[in-house]
C-alpha cells in the first residue's frame, strides 16, 4: 500500500478523535450535529455551504463527505459546481482584495 | 446506460446463486463486517418472525418496457416470465379466503400481463382497503393500447405507486433510460388531469425515489418537500407521498456496485447504518411476495434471490390460511438495505 498523508479510510475513523479527549470530542460532535439540522436554513442549503467550504479549505475528507451528502439530499451536480464556484470566487476575491494593501503601500512609498 | 438485461447478456450475476455467494464473500469473509444474521443476534432479533399478514404482493411478470440500471428484478422486454391466468385465479381465491388489507401488484410492468385488466377488475370486486399497482408511468404513453390505463385505474380505485428518481431529466434518464423523464412527466400530467394526486380526491398517486447511484436516500420528508416544489413549479404536477427506497444489492444494482468498484464501501455503509429500531416494521414481517409462477417469498428481493419461504407451504396453490406461513424469515446480507438508517420498504422509509 502506498504511503500518503491523506488516507480515505481515516474519514471513517473521525469519531475516534473522542477516544483521546472524550469531553471535547463529544462537545464537538454534538455541536456539529446540531449545526447541520434543519433551521432557518434547510439541511440542503447547509450541505451546499459545507461543500463550498470543503473546497476552500481543500479538505479531501470533507469533499468526499459532502459530495455524498449532497447526492443523498438530491442536490444536482450543477448546484454542487455552482457552490464550488461561490467558494472559489470568495477565495480568489480574498487574495485579490489584498491588492489594495499592495496599492496603498506602493502609493505611500512612491513619489 | 443499460441496453440489455443481465439475463440477455448471460452475465454471471443473472444467476441468483452467484448473487448469494457474492453477498457472503469479500467484506463478509473473516468477520471483517458482521453478517446480517450476526447483527440480528447481537440485537436479540434472530430469528426474524412474521407478524400479522397485511400485504400480499404479487409479481405479475418480469417483462418490462424499460431496462432500469438499478432494477433488482432484472426486468426488461426480453423477460418472458408472466403469471398465467390459472395462477392469477389461485391468487384471487386465496384473497377471498384470507384477510389481507393490501394487494400490491408489481412486476416488471404489471400492465404487460395479458390478463392484467381482468385481474384488477376482479381484485377490486373483493374490496381491499388498498389496491396498489406499481406502474412505471411510461407504459401509459408507450403505446396506444395502454392509453386506457389512467381511467381504468380510476374506475377500479387503484392506488398508483410510480418511480421517479429525480425531478431533473438527466438523473432520471441515467437511471431509467433515455426519454423516460419526459414520458413520465406526460403520464403524471394525464393522471393529475383525472384527479390523481390531488388533495380533494381519494385517488392516491405516490412517487418512489431510489438513489441513482451508490449512496443512501436522504431524509424522506425533506426529499418529498423538494420533489413537490420542483414538480409543481416546473411542470404543474402534484402527487401525494414520496416513498424513499434504498437500493438493495441484488441483481442489476449488485452488478453495478461490482462494476463501479463501490460494492465494499456500499456494504460497509449499510452495515454501519444498521438500525435495530427498524426491525419490527420490516416489510417481510407483514408481507408475502408471490412470484409469477406462484411461489411464496418473504419479500420481492428474496424472490429475486430465489430464497423461497421457509415453511412447509411454498406455493400459493397450497396456501389455505395464515397459520401455514408462520416461519423464520430468510435473511442474507442484502437485508441490510432495509435496516439502514430510517429503514426501507416498498412503502418507503419505516421510522
Amino acid at each position: 500500500m502506498s504511503k500518503t498523508y491523506y488516507n480515505s479510510e481515516d474519514l471513517k475513523k473521525f469519531g475516534d478523535i473522542t477516544n483521546w479527549n472524550k469531553k471535547l470530542g463529544e462537545k464537538f460532535f454534538d455541536y456539529y450535529k446540531e449545526v447541520f439540522k434543519e433551521g432557518s436554513l434547510t439541511a440542503r442549503e447547509k450541505s451546499l455551504i459545507a461543500l463550498a467550504v470543503s473546497h476552500v479549505l481543500k479538505c479531501p475528507y470533507c469533499i468526499d463527505a459532502y459530495t455524498k451528502d449532497g447526492l443523498e439530499k438530491g442536490i444536482t451536480k450543477e448546484e454542487m459546481m455552482e457552490a464550488v464556484h461561490a467558494g472559489s470566487a470568495i477565495e480568489s476575491g480574498a487574495t485579490l482584495v489584498h491588492g489594495i494593501q499592495m496599492m496603498n503601500k506602493y502609493n505611500k512609498l512612491s513619489m | 446506460m443499460l441496453k440489455k438485461t443481465l439475463h440477455r447478456q448471460k452475465k454471471k450475476l443473472a444467476n441468483s446463486k452467484n448473487q448469494l455467494k457474492l453477498l457472503s464473500s469479500r467484506v463478509f469473509e473473516n468477520e471483517k463486517l458482521p453478517t446480517f444474521k450476526t447483527s440480528l443476534q447481537k440485537t436479540q432479533n434472530f430469528p426474524l418472525k412474521p407478524s400479522k399478514l397485511e400485504i400480499l404482493q404479487i409479481n405479475l411478470g418480469y417483462m418490462c418496457n424499460q431496462i432500469c440500471a438499478h432494477c433488482h428484478v432484472d426486468a426488461g422486454p426480453d423477460r418472458k416470465e408472466i403469471m398465467t391466468k390459472d395462477t392469477l385465479k389461485t391468487c384471487l381465491n386465496l384473497c377471498k379466503k384470507i384477510d389481507v388489507k393490501t394487494l400490491d401488484l408489481t412486476g416488471g410492468a404489471p400492465e404487460l400481463n395479458p390478463n392484467f385488466k381482468w385481474f384488477v377488475e376482479e381484485a377490486n370486486k373483493i374490496g381491499f382497503k388498498d389496491l396498489i399497482v406499481r406502474s412505471n408511468l411510461t407504459i401509459i404513453t408507450s403505446n396506444k393500447k395502454f392509453e386506457y390505463l389512467p381511467e381504468f385505474f380510476k374506475s377500479n380505485n387503484v392506488h398508483i405507486i410510480s418511480s421517479l428518481p429525480h425531478w431533473t431529466k438527466n438523473k432520471t434518464d441515467n437511471q431509467r433510460g433515455e426519454g423516460v423523464f419526459n414520458n413520465s412527466i406526460k403520464a403524471l400530467k394525464k393522471l393529475n388531469n383525472i384527479g390523481y394526486g390531488k388533495a380533494n380526491t381519494n385517488l392516491q398517486l405516490d412517487l418512489v425515489y431510489n438513489p441513482s447511484g451508490a449512496f443512501l436516500p436522504g431524509e424522506q420528508i425533506s426529499l418529498e418537500k423538494k420533489f413537490k416544489k420542483e414538480l409543481k413549479e416546473n411542470f404543474e404536477i402534484v402527487f401525494n407521498n414520496l416513498l424513499t427506497i434504498t437500493n438493495l444489492p441484488v441483481s442489476r444494482f449488485l452488478d453495478y456496485l461490482i462494476a463501479s468498484e463501490n460494492y465494499d464501501d456500499y456494504m460497509e455503509t449499510l452495515v454501519n447504518a444498521y438500525n435495530p429500531k427498524t426491525i419490527n416494521k420490516l416489510m417481510c414481517k407483514n408481507t408475502i411476495s408471490v412470484s409469477w409462477d406462484g411461489y411464496l417469498y418473504d419479500c420481492d428481493f428474496n424472490q429475486m434471490l430465489n430464497l423461497k419461504l421457509n415453511s412447509p407451504v411454498t406455493h400459493i396453490r397450497d396456501l389455505e390460511n395464515e397459520t401455514q406461513i408462520n416461519r423464520n424469515i430468510r435473511v442474507s446480507q442484502h437485508c441490510y438495505g432495509c435496516t439502514a438508517g430510517s429503514g426501507s420498504s416498498c412503502q418507503g422509509s419505516i421510522i
